[in-house]
């Protein structure tokens, strides 16, 4: 009999939800495996940089007491990848306070692994001092300053480490920030099957049934692995699965669809094939796994630049949509005049709806509408300061005369009031960059607990 | 000419990590996709006009066959989040491409 393997990705990201039904149905496949990953630089530098979850609490919490059930009581093997949405520590740590939670309140008892996938900043330093860091794509080289200055570091973690937590009899794998593919090719790697066709079904699983028509990230997909192709099927009846949809997927987010790096190889798609099984199936075939020498993992990290406060306002006034770019001149000019013993601590932004407020200098018609969104912006070094400067450009702007000026009242219309926002902490990404190591297993460290309720 | 709206089902922008974003063009059916890609009208000279950069900055262009589309990667404006940043995803900054014709068959050989 020819070796198979079922695999259920019940949600694009641990959080983002599935019907029932569907995880109904994608449980009646008997899986061999449930993996989910819950990560993304996605959402921006703010959730890595200041430890938080992108994802609300409830809402990961919802999805584990599905998922955790259904794994202790099938005892069908859950892996979990880039736990809290970026997966260094504080992320890590909020998540695994959920999963014994929700094992407390559920009665369920199993054996964890946790396996943490942060990088010791005086590690990664003395790595680029010893010329083991590149930049990776249009990245600048990485300086001390950027390790030292980073919150959290975090390295994409491959299938190893998981396969290892499998091995050592786990029940349920929750590990930081992973390669996606990963949690789901870990155990059929374990098992044998081809490299490339295991990374190219967790390639598509890991966002579930954004890969089906209609596509949903909050939706179960089934992967159906065997020895030279793998199956996609929606577990909804209400999607399918089409050449098309698995195709176009491949593209998603990639800089290069037919060459896919990873943790210690590449995937290439340059021999895939797409197949229409069914109308609700396609399978796939030909993708390849190509080891690379030295092993490297990608290195992520965010650091704190300062503080935002924003004000949202309207202006309906053509006149002073008009003179709109003086206008922002001149308040720039009134801040830095009022402020010029701060000089260099604070940035002020304007993004201006309505005219080019989506692609900035790229935007091709830059035409005011007959209203404008003004949102202004004030990144400070400390909150008080940046506070200071957006109540201050806030109130000029407001004020402003500009030749012309027939509305000498007020030149915003403001939706609220407050009208000042206090964003609080402003991140950037700080490390985005490749390690290569020789013992990629080290910087994965495992630890198991017995979960007993 | 063609409208390239009236050739594509897909159009889409994305960032592909924190530092490029891609564009995707699906296009509608094969014989769509194999007369675009034969004439190779859609190039990095053209993405780098359609977004105000240098070539250099767009990092790759292929053409997908199993999905009939053409891939644009370029260098982001800013890394996703920096100071001035518009948008974090980038899944807003296709709309240049919607504006875009392609030359279509012999009426169009002349025309410069």
């Amino acid at each position: 009999m020819k070796k198979s393997m079922t695999l259920l990705s019940p949600t694009a990201i641990l959080g983002y939800g599935f019907p029932e039904s569907s995880f109904e149905r994608g449980l009646s496949f008997d899986p061999d495996l449930i993996a989910v990953d819950a990560g993304s630089t996605d959402p921006g530098p703010y959730y890595l940089g200041s430890g938080k979850s992108f994802v609300p609490r409830g809402a990961v919490k919802r999805d584990l007491a599905y998922l955790l059930r259904a794994a202790v009581e099938r005892r069908i093997p859950l892996l979990i990848g880039s736990a809290g949405g970026a997966g260094a520590k504080p992320h890590l740590a909020w998540c695994h306070e959920i999963v014994g939670e929700v094992a407390r309140e559920e009665g369920l008892s199993f054996r964890l692994a946790v396996i943490p996938a942060d990088i010791p900043k005086s590690f990664l330093l003395e790595e680029m001092a010893a010329g083991r860091v590149a930049a990776l794509g249009p990245v600048p080289p990485l300086t001390a300053e950027a390790v030292v200055d980073s919150t959290y570091l975090a390295a994409q973690m491959g299938p190893e480490p998981l396969i290892a937590a499998l091995e050592g009899g786990a029940d349920v794998v929750l590990a930081g920030r992973c390669y996606d593919p990963a949690v789901f090719a870990a155990l059929p790697l374990k098992r044998g099957f081809p490299a490339g066709l295991a990374l190219h079904l967790g390639k598509i699983l890991e966002c579930a049934a954004i890969a089906a028509l209609p596509g949903s990230g909050s939706d179960c997909m089934i992967g159906i692995l065997e020895e030279d192709r793998f199956i996609i099927e929606p577990a909804s009846l209400d999607r399918r699965a089409t050449v098309d949809s698995v195709a176009a997927h491949t593209l998603y987010e990639k800089g290069d669809p037919y060459r896919l790096p990873g943790p210690g190889g590449l995937l290439d798609l340059r021999k895939s094939s797409f197949e229409q099984l069914t109308e609700r199936r396609v399978a796939v075939s030909g993708s390849k796994f190509v080891p690379t020498a030295p092993y490297t993992v990608k290195v992520e990290g965010a650091k704190l630049i300062g503080y935002r406060v924003i004000t949202i306002a309207g202006a309906r006034d053509p006149r002073f949509i008009e003179a709109l770019d003086g206008i922002i001149e001149g308040v720039r000019e009134r801040t830095a005049d009022n402020f010029s013993s701060e000089a260099g601590r604070y940035e002020l932004t304007f993004h201006l709806y309505g005219r080019d407020g989506v692609m900035g200098p790229q935007e091709p018609h830059p035409r005011p509408a007959h209203e404008v969104g003004i949102v202004i912006e004030a990144v400070a070094e400390d909150a008080a300061l940046a506070e200071a400067v957006l109540g201050f450009a806030r109130s000029t702007m407001l004020h402003f005369g500009f030749p012309g000026r027939l509305a000498t009242a007020g030149n915003l219309a403001f939706p609220y009031s407050p009208s000042d926002f206090k964003v609080g902490g402003a991140y950037v990404f700080s490390v985005y960059h490749l390690l290569t190591v020789e013992h990629p297993e080290r910087l994965f460290p495992i630890t198991f607990e017995e979960v007993r309720s | 000419m063609r409208a390239l709206v009236e050739l594509a089902s897909v159009i889409r922008s994305k960032n592909a990590g924190p530092f490029e974003l891609t564009v995707d063009i699906i296009f509608k059916d094969r014989k769509i996709y194999e007369q675009v890609k034969g004439a190779q009208s859609l190039d990095a000279a053209l993405i780098a006009r359609l977004y105000r950069i240098p070539e250099e900055d767009v990092l790759a262009v292929t053409y997908f066959d199993p999905a009939c589309a053409f891939k644009a990667t370029m260098k982001r404006r800013l890394p996703s989040g920096n100071l001035g940043e518009k948008d974090i995803y980038g899944a807003q900054q296709h709309a240049p491409l919607l504006e875009v014709t392609l030359p279509w068959g012999d009426a169009d050989a002349a025309a410069p």
